[in-house]
């Protein structure tokens, strides 16, 4: 089986020196179960099918997708919280999927995530300064309770909260201070990674510049690594060195930040981006938007061929029956789409899945 | 000039909770001109879906009053209407359309008998007539097999589809405005925008008036005729789109399109966040609601109200500073 890593350009072993995470071919399936006393199998979902990428230290990749896409799957088995199908994910050069329960604890000190609901994932009953300690408790590092106190308020301070508010309780805060107090709670262990997923949905346009600010801030000063999981095209912009997007569980074009906006190729990215609205008159009145039609399929029944076929405005007919393969565009643009074949320099005929 | 299809003068609506009273939408007025579509935006708690609720006289009495002012719809005071009147115009002069249809849909009513029940009820047309109209309402939303459609249930449905059903029950007895409140929030942006372009097409064709609230900038720029701004139930600018964006003048409004990240923008900059949070609307500032934020408030921005005064054609902000 091939993947996607495999067609990197030639210095690609140079750079493995600096990559922090890479991702071969990751499948997560789910059993969708009938029957109260006799369970038997029905269908499978395919959450996430065949997805390949990997990230140097420092990078932001942005993934972007609509609801169903599986880009939140795909994050929560970044940081281990979900039993994979199959595939690898090696962290440092290690497969994280192997682990037992003593290894993923050490690997929870390098990698955390964020979480999008500023309201459900604090707990109300805990102060801030036992919500924000309480990843170094469980690692054992508040034995030094003089140096356990100044971390938190340091923790606090890096978000731009004020020390002082380390004792009140989640429910005084406003969402986007409650988004902050999750990031500090992801930065107490110093981690190198942080997944985020959809960080900043839930808050309002003002205070999603103030938040997005402050990861943008923090990966300088810290040199964190951020898988940046949004639907909001403009902020994974704004924020991210390479973009991956996502459709149906695959990833249908990866490219850096800049040759995906200025050259998208996938039909999927270019109607993508022609649907978001932007803030300019002027910019707005001269487009059309509606260039798709539809909606993204059922991941329990992926249509043959090419999955974005039934929606694609230039489908041909062998997108209806051969799923197409990853090719290489040229500086790591990645795309699958039978509309960029194989650039002549590409050796290899890549399928994602067996 | 005809005269506006809706009025809202000096309306003020309030809420008796356990923390004090809130008042959530103080002392607005608007106009909407005969087919123009009008965005209301602003941040969550700036008091745009109380005032949409406010002219369908649909605020929870208690907690909630609307104190003094008058909405004129078609020369009536939809504020002096008893139930009765009020339940006439509702959904057949005034529609309205939700942001969530999985819950504004009654999950046990088939897709059929929710879109024809206003035919039914206003318009007086017996079931068998309504269900065939219905069936065509389905077909110019543009979901297929509307006829078989009818018999199935909001679950049977996608959230695109089943605010597409949306529209068509809003449609449905042809009213003369339509209030949008947050349409496609909850929706994917390829959805959205397929949405949108089609009940923008479609009040065009009927020359319905559209109320649009939503807090994305990029929709209004998209859709709007004009907009109002509300902040801390104040609205602070209102003018035409065109000029809303090219010429903003309230700090708010300035302050609002800066922080917005855009997708053909220059990213190397870290983004202009407005600092601070929205306000507490049970403590309102004495003086201008956005004033604790504010970069250029003064003395006087602390202790007396802004009116929202004219500062060109059709553009008006409540601001002391120029």
């Amino acid at each position: 089986m091939t993947n996607l890593s495999e067609i990197q350009p030639i210095g690609a072993e140079a750079e493995a020196k600096d990559e922090i995470l890479r991702v071969e071919n990751l499948n997560i399936h789910f059993p969708v179960m009938e029957g109260v006393v006799f369970k038997k199998q029905i269908a499978t979902v395919k959450a996430v099918d065949g997805i390949s990428f990997s990230l140097k230290r420092g990078e932001t990749l942005g993934v972007v997708g609509e609801s169903g896409c599986g880009k939140s799957t795909t994050g929560l088995a970044l940081v281990h919280m979900l039993p994979i199908s199959s595939g690898r994910i090696l962290f440092e050069g290690q497969d994280v999927t192997t682990y037992d329960r003593a290894q993923v604890k050490k690997f929870r000190r390098r990698v955390q995530m964020v979480y999008q609901d500023p309201y459900g994932s604090l707990n109300p009953r805990m102060r801030v300064r036992d919500i924000i300690g309480e990843p170094l408790e469980v690692h054992g590092l508040d034995k030094d309770k003089e140096a356990y106190r100044t971390r938190i308020e340091e923790l606090l301070k890096m978000v731009g909260l004020l020390p002082d508010m380390a004792d009140r309780y989640a429910h005084e805060f406003s969402g986007g201070q409650r988004q902050r107090i999750g990031i500090a709670r992801a930065l107490a262990l110093e981690p190198s990674l942080i997944v985020c997923d959809e960080p900043v949905s839930a808050l309002d346009v003002s205070i999603q510049a103030q938040v997005i600010n402050i990861f943008m801030e923090l990966q300088k000063r810290l040199g964190l690594t951020y898988v940046f999981i949004a639907h909001d095209l403009a902020v994974v912009r704004h924020i991210s060195d390479r973009i991956a997007v996502m459709y149906l569980g695959r990833i249908v074009e990866i490219a850096s930040r800049d040759d995906l906006f200025k050259k998208p190729l996938h039909p999927y990215t270019q109607a993508l981006m022609a649907a978001v609205p932007i803030a300019d008159v002027d910019a707005e009145r001269n487009n059309k938007h509606t260039v798709i039609r539809g909606e993204i399929p059922s991941p329990l029944k992926i249509p043959a061929g090419c999955r974005f076929h039934r929606r694609c405005p230039v489908a041909m007919e062998k997108c209806k029956t051969i799923d197409p393969g990853f090719t290489d565009q040229g500086s790591g643009h990645i795309v699958a789409c039978h509309l960029h074949p194989l650039s002549p320099d590409s050796e290899v005929t890549l399928r994602a899945n067996s | 000039m005809t005269a506006p299809v809706l009025q809202v003068k000096n309306l003020t609506t309030r809420f008796k909770t356990d923390g004090g009273e809130v008042t959530a939408v103080d002392n607005i007025s608007f106009d909407v001109a005969a087919g123009e579509t009008l965005a209301i935006v602003g941040e969550s708690g700036s008091g745009k879906s109380v005032t949409a609720m406010s002219i369908l006289r649909l605020i929870p009495t208690p907690p909630g009053t609307i104190e003094g002012g008058a909405i004129l719809f078609e020369g009536k005071d939809l504020l002096k209407l008893n139930d009765v009147e009020m339940r006439a115009i509702r959904g057949d002069r005034i529609a309205m359309i939700f942001q969530d249809s999985m819950s504004s849909l009654n999950p046990s009513l088939t897709i059929g008998q929710q879109v024809a029940e206003p035919i039914n009820l206003h318009r007086n047309i017996p079931w068998a007539e309504a269900y065939k109209k219905a069936a065509d309402m389905l077909t110019m939303v543009q979901i297929p097999d509307a006829e078989k459609r009818l018999s199935t249930y909001p679950h049977q449905f996608s959230g695109g589809m089943r605010q597409r059903v949306m529209i068509a029950m809003a449609l449905a007895c042809e009213p003369k405005l339509i209030i949008a409140d947050e349409p496609t929030t909850a929706l994917d942006v390829t959805v959205q925008a397929q949405i949108l372009d089609l009940l923008q097409e479609l009040t065009q064709q009927t020359k319905t008036c559209v109320i649009l609230i939503t807090h994305d900038m990029g929709v209004v720029a998209r859709h709007a005729d004009s907009v109002a701004v509300m902040y801390g139930g104040r609205i602070v600018e209102k003018g035409p789109t065109r000029e809303i964006f090219n010429n903003p003048r309230h700090p708010y409004t300035k302050g609002l399109l800066a922080s917005i990240p855009r997708i053909d923008g220059d990213s190397s900059q870290p983004l202009q966040a407005i600092d601070g949070m929205p306000p507490d609307l049970s403590a309102l500032p004495v003086g201008c609601s956005f004033a604790p934020r504010c970069k250029y408030a003064t003395e006087q921005c602390q202790t007396s109200r802004p009116k929202l005064l004219p500062v060109g054609e059709q553009h008006f902000k409540a601001c002391f500073n120029d």
